[in-house]
């Protein structure tokens, strides 16, 4: 196999520093159809891909290195891929509200549930995703400035294919309100509040671990808000917290595909959570270790 | 800024040699790409650029690795991955699964000849092996817990699917829909099944033994040229046979209102399953034409030993 090397050598030696975007930078100059975001440099043909933020100086290589390079497809960037599997659930979702023709019978065309839930898990359901979007917006830090192209495929056809999916039933004609009643949609109500406010505190507690502009990943701890207390005993409350809120959902809706969606996203998130556990026990000597990745004690 | 200084300088000192020199093409992960050449060496080739950064030169050489023989030798200290088998206790275990497995399908290879001469014709035979079928057909579950536990090499989303798009045949269609157990399409999907897991099931005990004579692998890799077309044939025919008498009934279907919110029409997935062949049969069918150009490939320029 062919493998392209970048030797990079010194021809005084200086204390200036030199990061390795600049390796990105003078290998795009030379190959244009590699911008920097597809590229992965490494030390290994089969090792893991440098960062923009390593210092060439501080790596485990002598006075000559040796760099691996490999084309990773196509990038397309975190912040468009979020905005654009965030927006769609929302507009699919009010269309079924709405009951836009073409969906239910032609009798129900612009019609409206009579049921006062059907109305409730709307604005929920909205609530979420406009809340989502904002975040997008002006709260996460991302680490990663790209993700391969082929993502946003995968990652649309899932948000909207399940929005669409729950949002038939929810506002079907023939929908059927929870058993308990009211009971249920006010305890249901809670839970999804409560979790919101939760994700959303634990999202704020994770921008402000991080300087604007950096990527440096440190651990983090309970802060004044009672809603990150529970960093006590989790690794990745953000993702329990979204758990939370989508069984609160499941309750107040009392729809089959809700609970679908809530299990595959639950799985999804505890993968998610056991790695993001996994590589902070790596990278800190000190993490406590009461915390567990998604569930406290369980998981 | 400072970047954009270099990206000019660098540039322009490759842009300079490439009008000098010619090109020689390298291939790094798959793509082509041209790399210009200063020196004449066949095997290696150096370009060497001059970025001036604060007036202090840094010597950017790009090498490409020499050819695939070397490169090896070079790249030594990189441990090699050593493929992890099974141990002992599972290879017989193994052994014993699949020997078991071969035994099943020719006994329903036995019945359905048997049946056969006993009537005279192709009518009904399915009923003469249905329980044998639906026993080893649904063992083969177990298959998907030996790729999870790691002692089949094989992927467990792809076993899986395999599997279960058997299982669901047998079940769910063949067993469910009473009417077409007397179809000839089941019979052609039945005899596909039969001739294919037998070669397959001994296929895998020879190789567990490491004594696999070389007519199993060719037939395990040129059988499936016609029985692939056979069987998704006979499974299609089914299916579709199937269909009056699952909307007649409503078999497996749930209607709103309910209070799970939820519906299910048995018929329209039937219907999403038979498109589904379209794309996932030629995947399929390529794919182990590929496999057999490979496994059997480099048989041609050696005279068979075996």
């Amino acid at each position: 196999m062919w493998h392209m090397s970048v030797e990079i050598l010194d021809a005084k030696t200086k204390d200036k520093l030199c990061f390795l975007d600049k390796v990105r930078t003078y290998f795009f100059s030379s190959y244009p159809q590699w911008y920097p975001a597809r590229q992965s440099i490494r030390l290994d043909p089969k090792g893991k891909s440098l960062k923009d933020e390593d210092v060439l100086q501080h790596l485990p290589v002598g006075t000559t290195a040796t760099f691996y390079f490999r084309d990773l497809g196509a990038q397309i960037s975190w912040v468009t891929v979020f905005l654009t599997e965030y927006t769609g659930p929302l507009v699919i979702y009010l269309m079924f509200y709405f009951r836009v023709p073409f969906i239910y019978a032609p009798k129900y065309d612009f019609t409206t549930s009579k049921h006062w839930v059907v109305h409730l898990a709307c604005m929920c359901h909205s609530f979420h995703y406009v809340k989502r979007l904002l975040e997008t917006l002006f709260v996460h830090r991302f680490s990663h400035g790209t993700m391969p192209l082929r993502n946003i495929f995968k990652n649309c056809t899932y948000y909207w294919g399940f929005a669409a999916w729950m949002a038939y039933y929810i506002n079907h004609p023939l929908y059927t309100p929870p058993i308990y009643g009211e009971q249920q949609i006010r305890l249901a109500l809670i839970v999804f509040l409560f979790c919101q406010i939760g994700n959303f505190s634990i999202h704020v507690a994770l921008r402000n671990l991080r300087p604007p502009g950096s990527k440096t990943r440190k651990i983090p701890y309970p802060t004044k808000n009672p809603f990150t207390w529970i960093f006590l005993l989790v690794s990745c409350p953000n993702y329990t917290y979204e758990l939370g809120s989508w069984l609160g959902f499941t309750l107040m809706t009392q729809c089959l595909p809700v609970a679908f969606f809530t299990l595959v996203g639950f799985i999804q998130m505890t993968v998610w959570a056991k790695g993001k556990h996994r590589s902070y026990l790596k990278e800190f000597r000190d993490y406590p270790p009461l915390r567990s990745p998604i569930l406290p004690f369980v998981l | 800024m400072l970047h954009r200084f270099l990206r000019g300088c660098l540039s322009y000192s490759v842009s300079k040699r490439r009008r000098k020199y010619g090109g020689v093409t390298a291939l790094v992960s798959g793509r082509h790409f041209r790399v210009w050449s200063p020196c004449s060496f066949p095997d290696s080739v150096n370009l060497t650029a001059t970025v001036v950064q604060d007036q202090t030169p840094l010597r950017v050489a790009v090498m490409s690795a020499a050819a695939p023989g070397t490169s090896k030798a070079a790249h030594s200290d990189v441990a090699p991955k050593r493929k992890k088998g099974p141990g002992a206790l599972a290879t017989a275990y193994l052994v014993i699964y699949n020997v078991v497995m071969t035994a099943g399908w020719l006994v329903i290879a036995v019945g359905l000849v048997r049946a056969y001469l006993a009537r005279g014709s192709y009518h009904g035979l399915y009923y003469s092996i249905e329980k044998p079928l639906k026993f080893f057909q649904t063992g083969a579950i177990l298959e998907i817990l030996h790729c999870a536990v790691g002692i089949v090499p094989s992927s467990v989303v792809l076993t899986g699917f395999q599997v279960m798009s058997r299982v669901f045949l047998t079940w769910a269609v063949t067993h469910s829909v009473r009417e077409v157990q007397s179809e000839d399409s089941v019979l052609l999907f039945v005899t596909a099944w039969t001739v294919t897991e037998i070669i397959r099931y001994s296929f895998y005990t020879f190789s567990l033994l490491n004594h696999l004579p070389f007519l199993i692998k060719w037939a395990r890799y040129t059988f499936f040229f016609v029985l692939y077309p056979m069987g998704v044939t006979g499974e299609l025919l089914t299916i579709y046979a199937a269909l009056p008498y699952v909307q007649k009934t409503g078999l497996y279907s749930v209607t709103l209102p309910n209070k799970y919110n939820f519906s299910f029409d048995y018929y329209t997935f039937l219907i999403l399953i038979m498109i589904s062949y379209i794309p996932l049969f030629p995947q399929l069918y390529f794919h182990m034409i590929r496999q057999r150009k490979k496994v059997l490939g480099h048989v041609e320029d050696y005279s068979k030993v075996e």
